[in-house]
């Protein structure tokens, strides 16, 4: 009792306390603040780097719009994104950390690479069908694998699927440097050009990935919202004793769920190796699978905000290289700026649930803020 | 401890107030005890106990009020703090390290050069004696039983120099005779001039323990009365806010058939232990079969196991003669066994928090229908149903179930459970953290389903209730069976011996008489 007088302490200078719930008008006011803010920090950093914070925004949106090309890129980046996105929210909303997207990217083109390069004699049309259906098994397998491990072993999927996604790269590169190097190369190590037989057609201009992944957008929505097998994701992923004991067969709806993200992972694969790139090469996926990460919880697993925060995300990439070639930023500098509007979006979600408290002031507005 | 100090208040609390968010967990309570004296905090779960001792133990911090502490104000920022300012917080789920022996735990977290083992355990053996604790300082804590971890618990307070005890719910893990020696305990700490709080919901242990009682409800400080002007009746009316009847029916129905029957059934945990150890016993149609045991006895695994979640080693669960073991969730449920088992936290696995009561209909019956799409509308009709039907408070059905009060998921779930019209149901503590009213409604419905002829098991903590509803009582522990008993003859005594695996010895006793 004696040592207590040393210990009656003020209170702490902040603290943190969780705030009654908000209105839906009153968030959305919150996340378009912090994305105003976000404009301003990332005005500073431009400001910093010397350039002219109002033309380097113009330029980004400009250079994503200015001419039909010019939109055209915009989307053509961002169909492998959309549709990763929509890949990962699957195993998102079963709290499966898949982050193996980037892997189940590559192996999906790789395997849609195969039938390219060695059946592009076959009816167009047919080996386009065939060649989507490898790039939607392979990207599965590369699901599969770690979904088996965790349920069989209870391996931690998140490093599994990391680690998944060099083995997918190193692949490719074995391939190219070996069994598939182009024989026309002179040495040089690449994979052949794909046939015109073995690409896919255009359609207003883009190649017609952009309509599979509105297809999808739909298909995602629909499958995670009105299936039962959408259900049974959202249970398993809320809590697993709750869907063993409603008589959900866990193991089974873990696989089934992983081997369709991967699927359509690899369909995006297969979709930029021969819609866009018209070859494989070791950036097929280009880090695409890591975004994808960050567009689907932005989105909070929504479809159809997906759809809208990937076309942002295509429009401030695409910008941003316009950006580079006029002002000479390099790149990296997007990447800043796209590291600061995620800074301060996911930031906004702290105050979304909580607030600051003071010392000395004590919440009365609290009460009020109930009220109104 | 100075003399002019127990004149004071050990604690006074004014006009504390703390918010979750939109919650007000508590308004401007006012609470005092006195060195030398034990107050009980009585209230419903949700009224706000917990919170205005966590406040105390600094592990929240009122958003206003102010705390005086021996006659001073302070203010509490952490755990460290209170315990310098001598407040020990004894919580409801042990805080200790399993691999530890006591006194190791004991010490744990003092300040200064670990002194030799034996000068410890000296102090230790010093202190229990002056307090009439038993403990075997060097005994591992993952060898004791519940009641000697709590005695730890205690001893890890009062080493640390707390004269303000804090028990949260200190005897719901306790046999009956458990409890009435943490009571011996506690009247000795008295005598030596320790301020005691003791929070709990029992109205009986509060007449037995306590000076006086401060009574919560809703998070504001209703009265503070003496116990020695009080009886339960009024305890209950201040608790409620107005008068309850405290009787539960028991409905007397004809003998009729077994409808499960488990045969030498023995059940491991996942991780390999013993749950089950070989029992045997039989649940008839229109009977609730009450099943009494401490927390942990095999309770949940015999649930589990019946339900198909856990496999068994050996044995047989005869549904109508027709073995259970070995079939799968959905095979069961489709048989008509129902198991609305509610673990610790009510939406551990009954339910699925997030979701609204349309989509928590949903999870037994969505795969009935063709076709690869859900049906929502037989399952949003059911939950408007029961909505009405046994007035669950909700803004809509697809609130989120989280955001229900407790007596209202348990509604929810049990609904759900009953609706599916079971042959067997099988509840594990229905009335877990529910407010008195709610416990009763919940009572109504399982002697609803018994007049129904439905098999219903209910594994209940309160023995008391236990009595009441029940027509059999089946007692467990550590996962054997210590007896089966007319629950219209036996006593609480009778149980509490069962409990603790010394039922041989009634029966000799009464040979013997």
């Amino acid at each position: 009792m004696s040592n207590s007088t040393e210990n009656v302490q003020n209170e702490p200078f902040a603290r943190v306390i969780k705030r009654a719930e908000l209105s839906a008008g009153k968030t959305t006011l919150l996340r378009l603040s912090a994305v105003l803010l976000s404009l301003i920090a990332g005005g500073v950093f431009i400001a910093c780097v010397g350039q002219n914070p109002f033309v380097i925004y113009g330029t980004i949106l400009s250079g994503a719009f200015r001419s039909m090309m010019a939109f055209q890129g915009t989307i053509k980046l961002m169909i492998p994104l959309l549709i990763s996105s929509l890949g990962v929210t699957l195993a998102f909303k079963m709290k499966f950390w898949n982050i193996g997207a980037e892997g189940q990217i590559i192996f999906g083109a790789t395997c849609a690479t195969f039938f390219a390069l060695f059946c592009s004699g076959m009816n167009h049309v047919l080996l386009i069908i065939v060649m989507f259906l490898a790039g939607f098994i392979g990207g599965g397998l590369w699901g599969l694998i770690p979904a088996i491990f965790k349920v069989k072993y209870g391996t931690n999927e998140t490093l599994f699927t990391l680690m998944l996604n060099y083995i997918a790269l190193h692949i490719v590169s074995y391939l190219r440097d070996g069994p598939w190097m182009d024989p026309e190369s002179q040495g040089f190590p690449k994979i052949a050009r794909f046939d015109k037989n073995a690409s896919l057609d255009k359609l207003c201009g883009i190649q017609f990935g952009w309509l599979i992944a509105l297809i999808l957008v739909i298909f995602v929505f629909v499958y995670l919202k009105f299936c039962k097998q959408g259900y049974e994701i959202s249970v398993v992923g809320e809590s697993q004793d709750t869907a063993r004991y409603a008589g959900m067969n866990v193991k089974k709806i873990v696989l089934r769920t992983m081997f369709l993200s991967g699927g359509i992972c690899g369909m995006a694969g297969m979709i930029q190796a021969t819609g866009s790139d018209i070859t494989l090469t070791t950036s097929v996926a280009g880090g695409v699978g890591f975004t994808a990460i960050i567009v689907a919880w932005l989105a909070q697993l929504n479809p159809f905000s997906i759809l809208i925060v990937s076309f942002l995300f295509s429009v401030l990439e695409k910008g941003s290289s316009v950006v580079q070639s006029n002002f000479g930023l390099s790149t990296d500098c997007a990447d800043v700026l796209q590291g600061i509007i995620l800074f301060f979006i996911l930031g906004c979600e702290f105050f979304v649930r909580y607030r600051f408290v003071f010392r000395n002031k004590v919440p009365k507005f609290n009460k009020k803020e109930m009220e109104g | 401890m100075a003399q002019q100090q127990k004149t004071q208040y050990a604690i006074e609390c004014r006009k504390i107030t703390k918010m979750f968010g939109q919650v007000i967990a508590n308004d401007e309570i006012d609470l005092n005890v006195k060195y030398g004296e034990i107050l009980a905090l009585l209230g419903e779960n949700g009224s706000g106990k917990t919170t205005l001792m966590n406040m105390l133990s600094g592990i929240y911090h009122p958003d206003s009020g102010q705390i005086f502490i021996g006659g001073r104000e302070v203010k509490i920022n952490s755990p460290v703090d209170a315990m310098n300012l001598g407040i020990g917080m004894i919580h409801q789920h042990f805080k200790l390290v399993e691999a530890f022996r006591a006194m190791d735990n004991i010490v744990l977290g003092t300040k200064g050069k670990k002194e030799k083992s034996k000068t410890t355990s000296e102090k230790i053996k010093q202190i229990s004696e002056t307090y009439g604790l038993e403990i075997e300082p060097e005994k591992y804590v993952s060898d004791m039983s519940v009641s000697e971890k709590q005695t730890v618990e205690i001893l890890k307070v009062l080493y640390k120099g707390a004269e303000i005890l804090i028990l949260d719910e200190p005897t719901a893990v306790l046999t009956p005779q458990e409890t009435e020696k943490l009571f011996a305990i506690l009247r000795k700490m008295r005598e030596k001039g320790c301020a005691i709080i003791i929070i709990t919901h029992k109205l009986q242990e509060v007449l037995a323990i306590s000076d006086r009682v401060t009574i919560l409800r809703k998070g504001k400080s209703i009265e503070t009365v003496n116990t020695a002007d009080c009886d339960a009746r009024k305890l209950t009316e201040l608790m409620v806010g107005r008068p309850v009847s405290l009787e539960i029916e028991r409905p007397q129905m004809p003998e009729t058939e077994t409808i499960l029957k488990i045969v030498d059934l023995s059940v491991n945990k996942p991780d390999g232990s013993k749950a089950i150890d070989d029992i045997s016993f039989e649940i008839k149609r229109g009977e609730i079969l009450g099943v009494a045991g401490v927390a942990g006895s095999g309770q949940k695994e015999l649930c589990e196991a019946i339900a198909g979640l856990l496999p068994s080693q050996k044995g047989a669960i005869l549904f109508q003669k027709e073995n259970l073991l070995g079939k799968t969730p959905s095979e069961i449920i489709e048989k008509g066994v129902s198991m609305s088992f509610v673990p610790e936290d009510r939406l551990g696995m009954g339910l699925v928090a997030s979701m609204g009561m349309t989509d928590n209909m949903l999870l037994k019956s969505y795969q009935k229908g063709k076709g690869p799409f859900v049906n929502r509308k037989p399952a949003k009709d059911l939950a408007e149903k029961l909505i009405g039907k046994l007035g669950i408070v909700t803004p809509g059905t697809e609130t989120p179930v989280r955001l229900l009060s407790g007596g209202n998921v348990q509604k929810v779930l049990l609904g759900r459970e009953i609706e599916a019209s079971p042959t067997v149901l099988i509840t594990a503590y229905p009335v877990r953290g529910l407010d008195i009213n709610s416990s009763y409604t919940v009572y109504d419905l399982l002697n609803e389903q018994k007049k129904k002829n439905v098999a219903v098991m209910y594994i209940g903590e309160d023995l008391d209730v236990l009595l009441e509803l029940s027509d059999r009582i089946m007692v467990l522990c550590h996962g054997r069976i210590t007896g089966i008993v007319d629950a219209r003859s036996t006593t609480k005594e009778e149980i509490g011996m069962m409990m603790t695996g010394e039922n041989n010895m009634i029966d000799t006793g009464k040979e013997a008489l």
